[in-house]
């Protein structure tokens, strides 16, 4: 029974040592597929590590690190099918990369370039790019399900938000369109316990996130976020349910930021290191290693084999988008309609002759 | 046989039925647009011809009408999203700057927004509080938005059409003083309006009367009546306030070498303000007079009673005129 609110369920199959608590789910006795999550948990976790070293040594911008949050987005990239359509939020790397989006093409992303969302593998072409303002996706994500119901397509939409984001209005008239409408949309929320420093206590009174879908009109549910085969089947149940017009789903995963915000914050200066070390405790990639090893299918050989092939992915990315070079000036203009008025025709004239001005100061 | 005319309201409700009926892609969406067509009737007839599935009254909730849109027309969808009044538009605000105008550039164009947000705008109808703003600054201001403004029922039609077939974000106003108000003959013949031309409405050699929207209606009675006074007075109905067709707007006051602009929005920062900076920039030695506004003073439009002070009249737009003529 779920202590929070005995009307919301709660699934989990691992104790934070990886022991198993009860009957797993049928799938998960394919050890292949769990080795498969698996190595997509390290290699978020790498690339991740990877990124945050390149902003340290100022080679990318701001970046909002993910380390933490592995299990959830990895499970939602192994069941989406490619013709369902993602509308992220910001650290939402493990699915983007799952679903085809390149780790360069991230890099590129927080490296202050905008080639990182147009995403050149056509698997994605339909997914939305990350989003920064806070829960404002949800409704996009409704309004994709909302053409997938008027065509009568069995596609589902996937929304990810944080904790924080669901005190926003956007997200409350998502889910209440999702409801009215009965949409194809899965509501995915990552509950990490902080947004930024505003601990989960009290950024809402009701004693879980996943009862406002209640409110709605349809099922919420909270899950371990640690325990990549309680999402996995979870997730697996609220695709299938949307998929054949049974509605929404609001998929609560609780989890825990085990990063600052952004390489831009400081999470000691609001959090308790006790706090953060019982985290490290309960972490979703040394749960799964402990529960595969105890099934005697990993072992420290293959860890290191497969920390090897994942750093080398990881450093073909960040060679990519090192030779990425700089946008061309009209691509600054070339997008923003789809053809530049002819009207604002001497805006792009203004640039150009301050490109020109700058180069001429920087050879006097 | 006589023709029947039609008003402005007329005219978009049957731009919206013909652009329905071309394009299967085209949805409508908005409080109160299926079964009740719309406060104002602009909806009326959709629902029962094209049906629910593509005529839809949604929950009552601003944010969330824009934020669909944005998700309908990301997979291809053209929706046409009604926002009740123009005073109910903020809500929406983050949705149409944060992601409506930019999804093409963010995603360097592989999505898009080509969605229609239509609005009634404007005061003179002694409508309750929210009622009666014209906040087109606000919107003429962001990078990748249309602002298109019709005021007639031949330039509502076919600005509507084309702000429905254009690709990119269109933020269409309709003054409620204009929408029952000068029916005109009128031809469902499909003829799209270019989207970022002025229109010039009389032709003229001694001023130049710059509007949009319902302030159109009282510049041109000016413009007669400086007619009868021997006045020349070139009109110009700018139409579409973001991108601004300046050279139409450049070439009439280096003609006529006298400039006023006419417009119900509050004075500060407003489409009348890039109008005169930017004739300013490109005309300073062919002005004969400093340019002249005529506005809504920097005031909340007032509660009905005292609103027609609020909006400028032929009286103050022909004072206006006089300053410029008699100027020097």
């Amino acid at each position: 029974m779920n202590l929070l609110n005995p009307d919301i369920p709660y699934t989990r199959y691992l104790d934070p040592q990886g022991r198993l608590l009860g009957a797993l789910p049928a799938w998960a006795d394919d050890f292949d597929l769990l080795i498969r999550l698996y190595r997509q948990m390290v290699l978020t976790r790498l690339f991740d590590q990877k990124a945050v070293a390149l902003q340290r040594t100022g080679r990318i911008g701001t970046y909002a690190p993910t380390i933490g949050q592995e299990a959830i987005g990895v499970a939602i990239g192994a069941l989406m099918k490619p013709e369902d359509v993602l509308v992220p939020y910001y650290r939402d790397t493990a699915v983007q990369v799952m679903r085809g989006v390149r780790m360069e093409e991230i890099l590129l992303y927080w490296g202050g370039d905008e080639r990182g969302s147009a995403y050149v593998d056509p698997a994605v072409v339909q997914d939305f790019p990350l989003c920064v303002p806070i829960a404002t996706q949800a409704l996009h994500a409704c309004g994709v399900a909302t053409a997938m119901k008027i065509r009568g397509e069995h596609r589902v939409a996937v929304t990810t938000c944080g904790d924080g984001a669901t005190s926003k209005g956007d997200f409350l008239e998502a889910l209440n369109v999702a409801g009215a409408w009965q949409l194809p949309v899965v509501f995915v929320v990552n509950n990490n316990q902080w947004a930024i420093s505003v601990p989960r206590r009290i950024q809402c009174g009701a004693p879980t996130l996943a009862q406002k879908a209640i409110g709605a009109g349809f099922p919420g549910e909270q899950v371990d976020g640690n325990d990549i085969i309680a999402v996995y089947e979870r997730m697996q149940v609220a695709l299938e349910r949307a998929r054949h017009g049974k509605g929404p789903v609001l998929l609560e995963c609780i989890s825990y930021r085990l990063g600052d915000h952004t390489t831009a914050d400081d999470a000691t200066r609001y959090r308790p290191a006790s706090e953060v070390k019982q985290a490290w405790q309960e972490e979703p990639v040394k749960r799964l290693q402990a529960f595969l090893a105890a099934q005697g299918v990993w072992d420290e050989g293959r860890e290191q084999a497969l920390i090897g092939e994942c750093q080398g992915l990881v450093q073909q990315a960040v060679e990519a988008f090192e030779q990425a070079g700089t946008q061309p000036l009209d691509a600054l203009f070339d997008y923003v309609y789809a053809q530049w008025p002819a009207a604002l025709a001497e805006q792009r004239a203004m640039l150009r002759e301050r490109v020109a001005r700058r180069e001429e100061s920087r050879h006097e | 046989m006589s023709e029947a005319k039609l008003t402005l309201l007329e005219a978009i409700n049957l731009a919206l039925h013909r652009a329905m009926y071309e394009d299967l892609d085209v949805v409508v969406l908005g409080e109160d647009v299926g079964v009740n067509g719309g406060v104002f009737r602009a909806t009326a007839g959709l629902r029962d011809t094209f049906g629910f599935k593509r005529v839809i009254d949604t929950p009552l909730a601003e944010t969330m009408i824009a934020g669909l849109a944005i998700g309908m027309a990301a997979q291809g969808l053209k929706p046409v999203m009604e926002i009740q009044f123009m005073g109910f538009i903020y809500p929406a605000l983050d949705q149409l700057v944060s992601h409506a105008s930019r999804l093409r550039n963010r995603t360097r164009g592989r999505l898009s927004c080509p969605m229609v947000l239509r609005t009634p705008m404007g005061a003179g109808i002694r409508a309750p509080e929210h009622h009666s703003e014209s906040t087109e600054a606000l919107f003429a201001h962001i990078p990748g938005l249309r602002v298109v403004i019709p005021s007639s029922p031949a330039r509502a039609y076919g600005l509507l059409l084309a702000a429905i077939d254009d690709p990119d974000p269109v933020i269409f106003l309709e003054p409620t003083r204009l929408y029952r108000m000068n029916p005109q003959v009128l031809h469902d013949d499909g003829k799209r309006l270019p989207l970022d031309t002025c229109f010039t409405l009389r032709e003229g050699s001694d001023l130049t009367l710059i509007s949009w929207g319902a302030s159109v209606h009282e510049t041109l009675q000016a413009a007669a009546q400086l007619q009868e006074r021997g006045v020349s007075a070139e009109v110009i109905d700018v139409a579409c306030v973001k991108p601004l067709d300046l050279d139409t707007l450049e070439a009439s006051v280096r003609k006529t070498g006298r400039c006023v602009i006419v417009h119900e929005a509050p004075k500060s920062c407003a489409v009348g303000a890039e109008i005169a900076a930017s004739l300013y920039e490109r005309a300073l030695l062919d002005l004969q007079a400093p340019i002249q506004r005529v506005t809504a003073p920097d005031i909340p439009p007032p509660l009905y009673r005292l609103e027609q002070l609020y909006i400028p009249g032929v009286e103050d737009i022909l004072a206006a005129c006089e300053t410029v003529l008699d100027y020097a």
